[in-house]
């Protein structure tokens, strides 16, 4: 029997039962320039009465701040796709991103030193 | 559903690093035992040859392959998040590790002695695209013990790149290459100067 919130698009073996393009209606790229490292997070606002089954759980994986490499594993969707969903919910609101640098900057200290400490805290 | 009212509050900064090596070395291994959360896997869809993706009459020539990453996690604190990527291991999918690196801040590059050219790859992308690394050579129980030093002149490396020995099962252990990592990154800053330096 299939409960509600059952994943009944996804079967174990098979994987997903719908083809990943399906999903953001053949759409391949964001309207948003997301990457795997961007980090997103649900708003808690924005009007998304008319979002469909996979903008939502993309939706319900953002409560805390997530990347979209981690919303895509859990949706088990390619991340191209995910980056369809993720820029929808930015676009309608319910979902924020931060403006993420091109590339982080490797000689940056402070960062390089908060790393540091934070990792050698977990030896 | 309830949602985080988090409008006020900055998205903590994500990083990442790349784990890299050859097929079965123990990228994933090494990944779960520092990660907060069980390894996830995501995948991209990469199209090859193709004649334009949103030309028909190129479908038949087009093939796309799914290409799956393994990662993990390390909430450092509420503001900085560390991420680690393991490059697919297969050679075929040297394409991706562009993509992969683009916006890493170093580099580990497992390595089994037992098959140290798998790892030749890694190392000769890594010093092309000037990303910088540490050699962590990942013990498995019946291979022979090499020295550190034996293992860097059999992999030709230049003088700074750190060689460590590990065993990327255990956490204290796969962490502490991380931490030779950012000090091997952290080398090649110049030590504190003005404030201009680091301004935002």
């Amino acid at each position: 029997m299939i409960m509600p919130g059952d994943d009944s698009w996804l079967d174990g073996d098979a994987g997903r039962l719908v083809r990943p393009y399906a999903v953001t209606n053949g759409r391949t790229s964001a309207s948003l320039k997301l990457d795997l490292m961007s980090m997103v997070v649900a708003t808690g606002e924005g009007f998304h009465g008319n979002l469909e089954h996979d903008h939502l759980q993309a939706l319900a994986l953002c409560t805390r701040p997530a990347s979209v490499a981690e919303v895509s594993a859990r949706l088990r969707l390619p991340a191209a796709v995910t980056k369809v969903l993720l820029s929808d919910l930015v676009d309608c609101g319910a979902v924020r991103t931060a403006v993420q640098e091109s590339a982080p900057d490797t000689s940056n200290r402070v960062l390089l030193e908060r790393l540091l400490d934070g990792l050698q805290r977990r030896l | 559903m309830a949602y985080n009212d988090a409008s006020d509050q900055p998205l903590p900064k994500s990083v990442k690093l790349v784990v890299a090596g050859g097929f079965g070395v123990g990228k994933t291994t090494f990944i779960g035992s520092v990660s907060e959360i069980e390894p996830l896997t995501t995948e991209e869809i990469i199209t090859e040859a193709s004649l334009g993706i949103d030309n028909l009459d190129g479908l038949a020539g087009k093939t796309t392959t799914t290409v799956a990453f393994d990662f993990g996690r390390i909430s450092l604190t509420s503001e900085l998040i560390l991420y680690l990527f393991g490059t697919p291991g297969q050679d075929r999918f040297c394409f991706m590790w562009d993509e992969l690196s683009y916006g890493a801040l170093g580099a580990v590059v497992l390595v089994d002695t037992r098959r140290l050219k798998d790892c030749f790859s890694a190392v000769d992308f890594f010093e092309s695209r000037g990303i910088r690394f540490v050699v962590a050579v990942n013990e498995f129980e019946g291979a022979y013990f090499y020295e550190p030093e034996e293992v860097r002149a059999a992999l030709n490396l230049k003088p700074h790149v750190p060689v460590a020995l590990c065993d990327a099962r255990q956490s204290r252990s796969a962490m502490s290459v991380l931490v030779t990592l950012i000090q091997h990154l952290l080398a090649a800053v110049p030590a504190r100067e003005p404030e201009i330096v680091h301004r935002q």
